[in-house]
């Protein structure tokens, strides 16, 4: 029964389901898992790294993509799309500040990539994007926000949130860990490498890391400091066993 | 206005193209000086020298360029005032002209030279902040709003549109005050008067604006007497000083006062 409804794009099923779009959500489930953690200074993403092919330059493979000076975001799923969808953002946060001469906020750009999510959930011919993203950034009055959007198009603000392979059980682990106000910056990047550690394989080397403070621009923690942090987690693990 | 409407001419005409753009884009510093009545070309500085009772295809009727208004910006945030006579050469066509326009509660245009093109236009700016605010859930800064304002019509450059107006308002970065034409300028500034009795107005603006921190009743009151200053001189500017408070709750209509009134009662204060 579901073949024949899934051939065209704009045709709903008679329980009322959008087919494409739930196969563009099994396409994230398949992506490399991205964590996203709202502290109350910091924000944090932090993506799987897949393990490259021996001959692979390692550095060509970048999840976490700045989308302006105070908004960057991760994704899972297809990468092709997801390089369109931040290019538009990219253009548009850059309209915005010359139209409304203020930087775009997180919330208005998450709309923004939601809408046009939406949009190819309505056309014809055409394929919804095959990625779910987290956005994570300041407002140019200080809040933070972490928002989550889908292929469907609809995108919900989270305290922390993660997405792709085992997003279930990683999200299970955020919710048992994640503490109102965490008012340390340190706490919130180890909550989002904790998080991930439990579905990662071989540890702190096949995580990639981005944390932004309010005020500050976007940083990309180099393997070092990664491995600073999984090691005093271990040690923390260590003393509560 | 419904004057306006009989004589209004229809299409931009390109032979007078130089002469007309000096006319719209230089709203600051206009000079009418009466010689509208002048029928001909030789006045390379009058600027409207085709626009009197003449009935050839390159006569331009810009009522409001015959007119003052001004806004400054002050401690307590921006005072705008306005006169409110409108002219079809050296007949007077209306005293008591409505040259400030709500936008909406926080946000004011003043309007100078055409009235159909700054309302319009203004009206649909309004329309785009309402959208704005339901959409994002905060109010449009002024900065915005004026940058909407100046996109719009600066699609429609070249094409005849005639207007020349201040975006004021309050938004949370204080005070605003942006000055917009249909030339495509956008001005931040603290301090505008736009039209033939601007020249007057700053005079008086200027040398009151010194001391720093006006009260809103001083800064009402300079308001008042730099449009009056400009009537008195200017024949293209009367009727009543429309005069309107901009603060951090949104817009306050001050007062109304006719210019006969006013003179008075600076004739009583000077004896």
């Amino acid at each position: 029964m579901a073949m024949s409804y899934d051939r065209a794009i704009t045709v709903f099923s008679p329980d009322g389901h959008l087919f494409q779009v739930d196969y563009a959500q099994e396409a994230v489930k398949k992506g490399s898992t991205a964590v996203g953690v709202r502290g109350k200074n910091v924000v944090v993403l932090g993506v799987e790294k897949k393990i490259v092919a021996k001959l692979q330059e390692d550095r060509t493979v970048r999840k976490i993509c700045s989308l302006d000076d105070n908004v960057f975001m991760a994704f899972a799923g297809l990468t092709a799309d997801a390089r369109i969808i931040v290019n538009r953002a990219r253009v548009e946060c850059q309209s915005h500040r010359l139209t409304v001469e203020d930087p775009a906020t997180v919330e208005y750009i998450t709309r923004y990539i939601s809408s046009i999510k939406q949009r190819y959930t309505q056309s014809n011919g055409r394929r919804p994007f095959g990625i779910s993203s987290l956005i994570v950034g300041f407002d140019f009055d200080g809040t933070p926000h972490l928002y989550q959007t889908d292929p469907s198009g609809t995108y919900h603000a989270w305290k922390a949130n993660a997405i792709g392979r085992s997003a279930k059980t990683v999200r299970e682990f955020l919710e048992k860990n994640y503490k109102e106000d965490m008012e340390s910056d340190t706490d919130t990047i180890k909550l989002a490498i904790r998080a991930l550690l439990e579905v990662v394989q071989s540890g702190g080397k096949n995580i990639e890391l981005a944390i932004m403070k309010r005020d500050e621009s976007m940083k990309m923690l180099a393997q070092e400091e990664i491995e600073e942090y999984v090691t005093a987690i271990e040690t923390e693990k260590q003393k509560k066993t | 206005m419904a004057l306006a409407s009989v004589l209004q001419s229809e299409s931009v005409d390109f032979s007078n193209y130089g002469r007309q753009r000096r006319g719209f884009a230089s709203g600051l510093t206009e000079t009418e000086l009466g010689l509208e009545s002048v029928g001909g070309d030789s006045l390379s500085f009058a600027l409207r020298t085709s626009c009197s009772n003449g009935d050839g295809p390159d006569r331009k009727i810009e009522f409001l360029h015959g007119t003052t208004t001004l806004a400054f910006k002050f401690q307590h945030g921006v005072i705008v005032a306005v006169d409110s006579r409108a002219t079809a050469g050296s007949y007077i066509a209306s005293q008591t002209v409505k040259k400030v326009i709500e936008i909406n509660p926080y946000l004011l245009g003043t309007m100078a030279g055409g009235a159909a093109d700054c309302s319009f236009w203004e009206r649909l700016l309004a329309r785009q902040c309402r959208v704005y605010e339901l959409r994002n859930k905060e109010r449009i800064s002024v900065a915005a709003a004026s940058k909407l304002l100046a996109n719009m019509v600066y699609q429609y450059k070249g094409m005849g549109l005639s207007m020349g107006t201040m975006v004021c308002g309050w938004d949370k970065t204080g005070p605003g005050l942006y000055y917009v034409d249909s030339e495509g300028n956008r001005v931040c500034g603290d301090l505008f008067a736009v039209g033939s009795g601007s020249m007057y107005a700053y005079g008086i603006v200027d040398s009151g604006l010194k001391q720093k921190d006006l009260t809103v009743e001083e800064a009402c009151d300079l308001g008042r007497r730099a449009i009056y200053q400009a009537t008195y001189r200017d024949a293209y500017s009367g009727g009543q000083v429309n005069l309107y408070h901009v603060h951090s709750e949104g817009w306050t209509r001050v007062s109304q006062s006719d210019v006969l009134m006013l003179h008075q009662q600076y004739q009583a204060e000077k004896a």
